[in-house]
């Protein structure tokens, strides 16, 4: 099962390099990971996408939280939540048929442009990750120069937050 | 007024109540060592290479409960700290490591005697520190004692750079701290102690398995007051030995991989098992398929990550051995309820049954020296109540089967880890917090060879250790392995050219003995302990070189499928 933790941790050098560490010690498989400072700059909050049994998962949870540095975590798979990633992706764009179609499909997808030459569109596009896949599976492979994705971030619905 | 780092280093340590510091100097602590020469509250105990010093303050903590504290040098002073490190963490024991780091300004430059400490060290220790500002010293030595010896113990590195001991700032003691980051548990949830004791009082076949968490805690006492109220059978993982008594009736022995007989068949027969502060180690558990395949698990743990991760629990409670029992007692006490009397005498029956198969029985007739028989009688030479360090191997397990520990703190050994080299060090570690006490270290050949150079840190410093070097001429619990499962391949597992070490402990300043015939050994004893008091003794008994540790559960096999004598 794919599960989305949500980490609270204190925003110290090294912190990073312990949760990773742990996943390489422990033969657990990050898919993505992002981290970035919060309202309070002492602490970072973590996104992690990892996969594994629901025993594995158990384990990953309690490792993380047993590290010094963590303040809180959330398992944001264990109830509804929100969950959104950034694409950057860069598209040959020549000729008139080409960059309408391409413009098309960005529109459809709700994706902006974000910078343009002659010969190439710049092109982001928000959503969950599915959505990221399902834009690229649209545009054709070959037009496709580079992608770069954030990784997932997510938030919980309702009144559920995590925070200290 | 102002002090420097390195002042800061020695006063926070003397205001933190810490008596021996375990080390080995160089250039990133020359100012850390300068400030102990200026002073004489703090006792630097100067080794022979830093892993000694590592064990030594591990001993020290093992046998004493406070943490030890270790001080070593930038680049390979820190490295060779890794092993003793690594050591401590796996059998969570309290410890703090002062290494000294190039000056912040060479950080990341590839500087003389640069490692990246904290890096290295981060896997197997509980928490590390890089201190940048001098000012942030003080409380995160603070910070550094407390998580090593709160919750579920371990050591600690602290990476201090030479310029952070040179700088000046205001120095106070930090009496408190607190970190929202970490805040362990102990006590237990009540709606689940209160499961468990429904499930233990119901118990027509219980277990009781604990481990070191007792004696990390000082667990005993209600270790034991629970288990003599319920009448239930006791069995210790070899980390936990001495938590119960073991010339106490209820008392079945080790388990695991060279446990008792009874002791695993009961565990393979249980309908309730009670885990206390235990692992599920993989020495214990056997195949984990095969493992207690009737039981219902109850399992008290101060570390959530220890409970459900080998082996699947029913009633998990996180919390100290001390808090839990205690809340158990008090429940059962005013419940008035009793156990099933009828089920508990033919569980005893049974277990008897199970123990006249005498498991740990050898030939008492041999001319050779049985490594057993020097064992049971240094037991009896030392009324059970030395300090028995050991290092790795048939000598350990040996010595966790047959020197009967009553008291908790009194067996110090390395479980997790199994580091060849721990003994000699560890020893000099526990005689330094037990001056008066018999200190002994039983080594093998193989072992005592990874830091025999401490014999003479023990000189200078006069530590009375008596070496009970059982002396198989073989890596012995190699041989085992190769000899059992690999059709007598001995590969490499024998050691030719070996040093006299009657005359190696003579080098060192130390009073060495031979000993090589039976009749022999318990004189040799008395003379080491009594006439020899004062002095180290390294006694080399050369013991039957076929001898094997049984019973043994072969891996992959239930523990119920043990090989037998
Ligand atoms: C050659 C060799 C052979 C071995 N053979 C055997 C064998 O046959 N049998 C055997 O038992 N071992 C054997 N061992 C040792 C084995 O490898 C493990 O070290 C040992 O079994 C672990 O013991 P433990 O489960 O008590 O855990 P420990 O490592 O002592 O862990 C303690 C547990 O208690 C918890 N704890 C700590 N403090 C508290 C507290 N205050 N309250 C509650 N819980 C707490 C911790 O979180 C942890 O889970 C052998 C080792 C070697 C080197
Ligand atoms: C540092 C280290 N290296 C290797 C091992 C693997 N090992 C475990 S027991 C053992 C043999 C120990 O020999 P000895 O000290 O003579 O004890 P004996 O088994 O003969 O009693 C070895 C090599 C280890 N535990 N630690
Ligand atoms: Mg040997």
């Amino acid at each position: 099962m794919r599960h989305i933790i949500s980490i609270l941790i204190e925003n110290e050098a090294g912190a990073l390099s312990r949760v990773a560490g742990l996943f390489s010690a422990r033969g657990y498989n990050i898919e993505s990971l992002t981290v970035a400072p919060t309202e309070d700059a002492s602490l970072s909050r973590m996104t992690l996408v990892t996969r594994g049994s629901d025993d594995i998962v158990e384990q990953i949870t309690k490792q993380l939280n047993k590290l010094v540095d963590v303040v809180k975590l959330m398992d944001l798979t264990e109830g509804p939540h929100i969950e959104r990633e950034m694409m950057l992706i860069k598209v040959r764009a020549v000729g008139g048929d080409q960059r309408d179609e391409v413009k098309r499909m960005a529109d459809i997808f709700r994706g902006r442009i974000i910078d343009v030459t002659d010969s190439t569109y710049t092109i982001e596009v928000t959503g969950d990750s599915t959505k990221l896949d399902a834009f690229i599976q649209a545009l054709d492979k070959g037009l496709i120069l580079e992608t770069v994705r954030s990784g997932v971030m997510g938030i919980s619905r309702g009144e559920k937050a995590l925070r200290i | 007024m102002e002090l420097t780092g390195a002042e800061i280093v020695v006063r926070f340590l003397q205001d933190e109540g810490v008596e021996h510091l375990f080390g080995y100097p160089g250039g990133a602590v020359l100012h850390i060592y300068d400030a102990l020469y200026k002073q004489d509250k703090v006792k630097h105990i100067l080794v022979r290479h830093e892993q000694a010093a590592t064990h030594a303050a591990d001993g020290y903590a093992r046998s004493t409960g406070k943490p030890g504290v270790v001080l070593v040098t930038s680049g390979p002073g820190a490295t060779n700290a890794v092993t003793g490190i690594a050591t401590a963490y796996m059998d969570s024991i309290p410890m703090v490591v002062l290494t000294g780091q190039v000056p912040t300004s060479l950080i990341g430059n590839d500087a003389f005697q640069e490692v990246d400490a904290v890096g290295i060290t981060r896997p197997c220790v509980k928490h590390n520190f890089l201190v940048k500002d001098v000012k942030d010293l003080a409380s995160t030595l603070k910070k550094a004692f407390y998580i090593a010896q709160t919750g579920r113990p371990g050591p600690v590195v602290v990476d201090i750079p030479k310029d952070v001991t040179a700088n000046r700032t205001k120095y106070v003691f930090p009496k408190t701290v607190s970190m929202r980051s970490y805040n362990p548990v102990v006590k237990g949830h009540t709606g689940q102690i209160k499961r468990a004791v429904g499930m233990i009082m119901g118990a027509k076949r219980p277990m009781l398995y604990t481990g070191g968490g007792v004696v990390l805690n000082d667990a005993s006492k209600q270790l034991i007051e629970f288990a003599r109220l319920l009448g239930y059978p006791v069995t210790n993982t070899s980390m936990g030995l001495g938590g119960y008594p073991a010339s106490d009736r209820q008392f079945v022995g080790m388990l695991g991989m060279h446990g008792t007989y009874e002791a695993n068949m009961a565990m393979s027969h249980c309908d309730v098992l009670v885990a206390i502060g235990a692992r599920f180690d993989d020495r214990v558990t056997g195949n984990v398929q095969k493992f207690c395949p009737h039981a219902k698990i109850i399992h008290i743990d101060i570390d959530p990550s220890s409970i459900s991760k080998n082996v699947k629990v029913d009633v998990p409670i996180v919390g100290s051995v001390e808090h839990v029992l205690k809340d158990m007692l008090k429940l059962i006490k005013e419940s008035g309820e009793v156990p099933d009397g009828d089920a508990l005498a033919k569980w005893w029956k049974q277990i008897d049954e199970w123990r006249a198969k005498d498991c740990l029985k050898y030939d008492k007739s041999s001319e050779l020296i049985k490594p057993q028989y020097v064992l049971e009688t240094l037991h009896k030479i030392t009324k059970g109540d030395a300090f028995v360090c050991s290092d790795v191997g048939q000598h350990q397990m040996w010595t966790a089967q047959f020197y009967k520990f009553d008291k908790p703190r009194r067996w110090i050994n390395s479980g997790g880890l199994g580091t060849m080299g721990f003994g000699l060090p560890a020893a000099m570690g526990v005689q330094f917090a037990h001056p008066k006490a018999n200190v002994v270290c039983v080594t093998g050949e193989g072992s005592i060879q990874m830091n025999i150079q401490e014999l003479s840190t023990c000189l200078q410093y006069g530590l009375p250790i008596k070496i009970i070097c059982l002396n198989n001429r073989f890596l012995g619990m190699v041989r085992q392995w190769q000899e059992f499962f690999y059709d007598r391949r001995y590969s490499h597992s024998y050691m030719e050219s070996l040093p006299d070490f009657v005359k190696l402990a003579e080098a060192y300043g130390h009073v060495g003995m031979q000993i090589d015939k039976p009749a022999d050994v318990e004189a040799a004893l008395k003379e080491a302990f009594t006439k020899h008091k004062n002095r180290l003794v390294f006694m080399n008994f050369l013991t039957d070189q076929t001898e094997n540790v049984y019973p043994m559960v072969p891996a992959g096999a239930g523990l119920d499928e043990m090989i037998l004598v």
